[in-house]
């Protein structure tokens, strides 16, 4: 089970929280006019990447509240959590690069 | 090939089994081949076979980046049925179990397919409704699927706990024709058969590129072994379809999220066929070998570890415990998780791309075993002809643009 970080609550078990999908897909303003296939990536497109992944979670059983998260999905670490509206943080590697968002 | 028959078997056990040959050559990648697969599972291995068989494509390897049925072949609870709600799917699953029951004698493997019939419970009255449509829209389309009540239920299936339960049995769907397959088995018997059709099986080949030439076309898939030239490629990575995909700028609409599975200590055989329950979530068989093979749900996130929570796997075994009483005491002996690829209606794509020669079989989600001769069948055509076989038509990448989804997921109580 994972300890995921709310950024209101501090760590808690998964099942405190609704998995919520990838972060920062911003819906068309206007659906009527936007073509059929950005429609259908604004739908359906995700990344699924292998890696760092933002990703949105809800502490339903907590504050309530939705936040953002980078997960790696390789190992399902936690490396940093962020409320919602928020830009996508950059992340300190080892190599003293940074991940960029 | 070393043909399986009575003779060959006496003649082995006199010289006490000394000596069998390898099942499949161990291949090295050549430098240029007409067709190669990446994806050493059931569909990939399934596909290269169809192509060799039916098609007589030249020369064809299937790169796998671990070993061969080491993927989500080897880590499915084996469940083989096709009673699906639409007339695609129907017919694509159906495809797949018209197969099945001639596999071991088309590929000289034993496969042992056991169709033991698979029951799907109904715990409300919503899924007893839905269960029903199921039932009255396999019929439609020629697909063998019946209402059974609680107590028909517990005829077929006696352990089966109906009435004392949270969520008491109200009935159920059987298909008779559905039930098993040794998993490894269908892997190991399609690479067998592949190889004697010449066929390369490369082994420990990661592909960490695909190549295209000046027209956009396919040219050459970059891998840990060499670079290899080709002008057609078939996808068939499962849950690394996307990672894949992403290196030729193919973006596609799915999710991969660990699924897990769980396997008791042998036993007797004490379960006569395969036992679904989609609302409590539990899936249960027991293997030749006599162990309980248990599936359980996804996990809620997106992940690539092949492990997944304890919960998901406990919140299985609870179902199980509620509906099989004398399986309380039983003790697990191995969990494990495997990466699905779960499409947004729940329906695979077996399709061409927007780059010419790049081909890909992906999107079976929870539920990819039963279809694997059916997928790697059309598949197998698809490449061939570059045009997709009618049973596979509808299962285009472009239907999540144009809308027509083949809404397995929403429209039914259909585990996947």
């Amino acid at each position: 089970m994972l300890l995921i970080p709310c950024p209101y609550c501090g760590a808690r078990p998964e099942l405190e929280f609704v998995y919520a999908g990838q972060a920062h897909i911003e819906r068309p303003q206007n659906p009527a006019e936007v073509p059929a296939q950005a429609w259908a990536d604004y739908l359906y497109r995700r990344d699924n990447i292998r890696g760092l992944h933002a990703e949105r979670w809800r502490h339903t059983h907590g504050c309530g509240r939705f936040f953002n998260a980078l997960r790696d999905t390789s190992t399902d670490q936690f490396r940093a959590s962020y409320p919602a509206g928020q830009p996508r943080p950059s992340l300190p590697l080892a190599s003293g690069a940074t991940v960029p968002p | 090939m070393q043909r399986f028959s009575m003779l060959s078997l006496l003649r082995a056990g006199l010289s006490g089994h000394r000596d069998w040959q390898p099942q499949w050559r161990r291949a090295s990648p050549r430098s240029a081949y007409d067709a190669v697969i990446v994806g050493g599972g059931g569909h990939g291995l399934g596909t290269a076979y169809y192509l060799a068989k039916e098609h007589r494509l030249g020369s064809i390897a299937v790169l796998e980046k671990g070993w061969i049925g080491g993927g989500n072949t080897g880590r499915n609870t084996t469940i083989i049925r096709s009673n699906y709600l639409f007339h695609e799917s129907a017919a694509l699953y159906d495809h797949a179990l018209q197969l099945w029951p001639e596999l071991s004698q088309a590929l000289n493997y034993n496969v042992m397919f056991s169709p033991r019939g698979v029951l799907m419970l109904a715990h409300t009255e919503h899924d007893a409704q839905v269960f029903k449509r199921h039932v009255h829209a396999n019929r439609a389309s020629g697909v063998d699927n019946q209402w059974l009540t609680p107590q028909q239920a517990r005829e077929f299936c006696p352990p089966l706990n109906i009435g004392d339960i949270r969520y008491p049995v109200l009935g159920a769907a059987l298909q008779r024709r559905g039930g098993t397959a040794r998993h490894d088995a269908v892997a190991w018997g399609y690479a067998r058969a592949a190889d004697a059709l010449g066929v390369d099986i490369i082994e420990n080949c990661e592909v960490t590129g695909i190549r295209r030439d000046s027209a956009g076309a396919v040219s050459a898939v970059e891998t840990t072994r060499g670079t290899i030239r080709t002008p057609k490629v078939g996808v068939v990575a499962a849950g690394h379809t996307s990672t894949i995909m992403r290196m030729a700028d193919v973006h596609l609409p799915l999710e991969s999220y660990p699924l897990q599975a769980l396997v008791s200590e042998p036993v007797k055989p004490v379960f006569p066929c395969v036992v679904m329950s989609n609302t409590i979530h539990a899936y249960i068989s027991q293997s030749d070998k006599g162990e309980l093979v248990i599936g359980a749900g996804t996990d809620a996130y997106t992940s690539y570890t092949q492990r997944g929570g304890l919960h998901i796997s406990a919140h299985a075994l609870e179902a199980i415990c509620e509906l099989f009483p004398m399986f309380r005491r039983m003790r697990m002996l191995r969990n494990w998780g495997g990466i699905v690829d779960v499409t947004p209606d729940r329906s695979p794509i077996i399709a061409r791309t927007p780059i010419s020669g790049l081909y890909v079989n992906c999107g079976w989600g929870t539920g990819g075993f039963k279809a694997t001769p059916g997928s790697a069948h059309v598949f197998a055509w698809t490449m061939a002809r570059d045009a997709p076989h009618p049973i596979n038509a509808p299962f285009t990448i472009e239907r999540f643009r144009d809308g027509h989804l083949i809404d397995e997921a929403a429209a039914a109580a259909v585990a996947h």
